[in-house]
């Protein structure tokens, strides 16, 4: 039997006190209210470690860089100990064959009862071969893997959607978790990378209640992509207002006005940006000055410019955007109809000065 | 079926008397209420993805945005409701309140009308024909471009809608699905300004072919918007 998590963090020396802090900041910010807070300390003080293996495929490890920074004082510590992290090549001291014998030793011994973290995806073009874990391809260890695994939480734009690896044309065919894995709970964690305390909040959700979160269509957890980046925004009085940054070193924009002239894509962006902000709260994107790009939506960077509100749209094969081809077709229908408008109109002039009112001749 | 019938009666009828009753008050009253409300919708919508320069003073002294959205999906629940009301009349209403519904597409006698209305409008035919509701062209047209593409714009505009009223909202539940499938919100709202010009297109197609057609046809066209009656001039 492995410690419980209330066992590990006392063997560390987090005293009881800091300890009680962390569930009630935990409980908080899972919107849970104060009433959580006991139930998490229960939790933590009860269960066994869930161990978790963490898996890296084609990614740039922001997602790591992202999570090791949770700003909760002791998140780091607390997470890093409570989750069991049986495995994560990045991470873990242990190298080569011995580390790959972890993820089957965890396999066997927790059958069925382990979580999978993977942070980027499995490129499938070339049997897989552009991605190579350990000797074989990440696709195949990705299913290996999964195949016992309780829940499956897929870290960042990578996983859940596949990134700037997939971007247009996707040479490697880059493929999000959830293509490539079926018949389990997955739960996609946005963003590049995700917010760290929505890291650590989803995890200490999972393992607080021993169930995933509610997700939404899109498999997000609800608490944390319920709502839109502007939803939320602080500069969102100054949208309804009419008052805009139109450029980037304007009046509006010194005076902290809404971007979304300037392309800010909060308006289309769910995550939780603009209420738990960045590196512990000390700001945001659009805080500092620039727009949301919306990096935890599906394929955002094929979505045109971050600069512009309306966008290219590339399903027509052609970049341009939907005034670029309404003007240009209501410009074009309109010359049509002034042509054909003076045709008609000489028609019948034209007619009507060879033969008076021809229709009415025709019918007596 | 439609058309044959309809020019069979406009013949029978245009023999005897001048006049028909066409379009009944329901149809007429949504044709010009809905035609207001789209004018609301392409103007405000125009200005909420391209906004009007800034407004000065405290954000606390303005709403502009606000107000503009406000009209927007104002206008956009009267157009809902006015179509679903459209809809109901189509089944209740007399056969030319279901033209726009129902395309005749199986009967070669009704595209054989679609290519003669071609042809007149590229000045190929001398002389138009009679219609009581609408020519076969314009049934076609009218299907496409407003029917098809109004309820396109109806989906991907309360999807939109939905994003504000929040998960769970009945918006949600009925239209949250759109977000996803399209490929996320901002494809949602460029696929959307894109209706919206396809449709202002269309209203440019329309408002012009009504108003020749009213001069060159045989048949009056904008006042049996108005009174209902089609005039027939021989």
């Amino acid at each position: 039997m492995t410690e419980t998590f209330y066992e590990v963090l006392r063997r560390q020396g987090i005293t009881r006190r800091s300890f009680l802090k962390f569930c009630s900041l935990t409980a908080t910010s899972l919107g849970l209210g104060s009433a959580a807070a006991p139930r998490i300390a229960h939790a933590l003080e009860t269960k066994a470690r869930t161990p978790v293996i963490w898996l890296h495929g084609l990614e740039c490890t922001c997602c790591s860089e992202s999570f090791i920074r949770s700003a909760h004082p002791l998140t780091k510590d607390v997470v890093l100990s409570m989750l069991s992290l049986d495995y994560d090549d990045t991470l873990m001291a242990a190298a080569g064959h011995q580390a790959e014998a972890i993820i089957e030793e965890v396999k066997k011994k927790y059958k069925g009862n382990y979580i999978v973290a993977v942070e980027g995806n499995p490129p499938l073009n070339e049997d897989g071969m552009f991605c190579i874990h350990g000797g074989r391809p990440f696709v195949e260890v990705l299913k290996e893997t999964c195949a016992d695994a309780k829940a499956i939480i897929s870290w960042g734009a990578c996983a859940s959607y596949g990134c700037v690896q997939a971007a247009k044309p996707n040479p490697t065919r880059a493929t999000p978790v959830h293509k490539v894995i079926s018949g389990k709970p997955i739960i996609n964690v946005p963003g590049c990378p995700p917010i760290a305390e929505v890291m650590t909040g989803v995890v200490t959700y999972m393992l607080t209640f021993d169930r995933i979160p509610e997700l939404d269509r899109q498999g997000r957890p609800k608490m944390f992509y319920g709502q839109r980046i502007h939803d939320k925004c602080y500069r969102r009085g100054h949208f309804d207002a009419g008052q805009f940054a139109e450029a980037w070193d304007d009046e509006g924009s010194r005076k902290g006005h809404c971007l979304y002239k300037m392309g800010c894509k909060g308006p289309t962006t769910y995550n939780a940006c603009s209420s738990m902000r960045w590196n512990g709260g000390v700001s945001w994107p659009v805080q500092s000055g620039h727009g949301c790009i919306g990096c935890s939506e599906e394929g955002f960077w094929d979505k045109g410019s971050f600069y512009d509100r309306v966008t290219d749209i590339k399903q027509f094969g052609v970049e341009a955007n939907a005034d670029t081809i309404g003007k240009a077709a209501a410009g074009t229908v309109g010359a049509a109809i002034a042509a054909h408008a003076a045709v008609s109109a000489l028609a019948r002039a034209r007619s009507s000065t060879s033969h008076g009112q021809p229709e009415k001749e025709g019918e007596k | 079926m439609l058309s044959q019938q309809d020019m069979l009666e406009a013949e029978r009828h245009g023999k005897q008397v001048r006049s028909i009753y066409v379009y009944e008050a329901p149809v007429r009253l949504w044709h010009w209420i809905n035609a207001l409300a789209m004018v609301v919708l392409a103007v405000t919508g125009y200005f909420i993805g391209k906004p009007l320069p800034t407004m000065p003073g405290e954000a606390s002294d303005n709403f502009l945005m606000g107000y503009i959205r406000f009209a927007h999906f104002a206008a956009a629940y009267i157009f809902a409701v006015g179509l679903l009301g459209r809809v109901y009349w189509a089944f209740v209403g007399n056969h030319h309140a279901k033209q726009i519904f129902r395309l005749p597409i199986t009967n070669p006698q009704w595209w054989s009308e679609v290519f003669f209305e071609l042809r007149w409008y590229l000045f190929l035919e001398k002389t138009p024909k009679k219609y009581v509701g609408h020519n076969p062209m314009a049934q076609l047209m009218m299907f496409f471009f407003f029917t098809i593409l109004a309820v396109g714009m109806l989906f991907t505009g309360f999807a939109l809608y939905s994003e504000g009223a929040g998960l769970g909202s009945w918006q949600d539940t009925l239209f949250g699905w759109v977000i996803p499938a399209l490929g996320g919100s901002m494809q949602v709202h460029n696929l959307h300004r894109l209706g919206m010009w396809i449709m202002m297109t269309f209203v440019l197609v329309h408002v012009y072919a009504a108003i020749r057609e009213d001069i060159m046809s045989r048949q009056s066209l904008i006042s049996t918007m108005i009174s209902g009656w089609r005039m027939f001039k021989d």
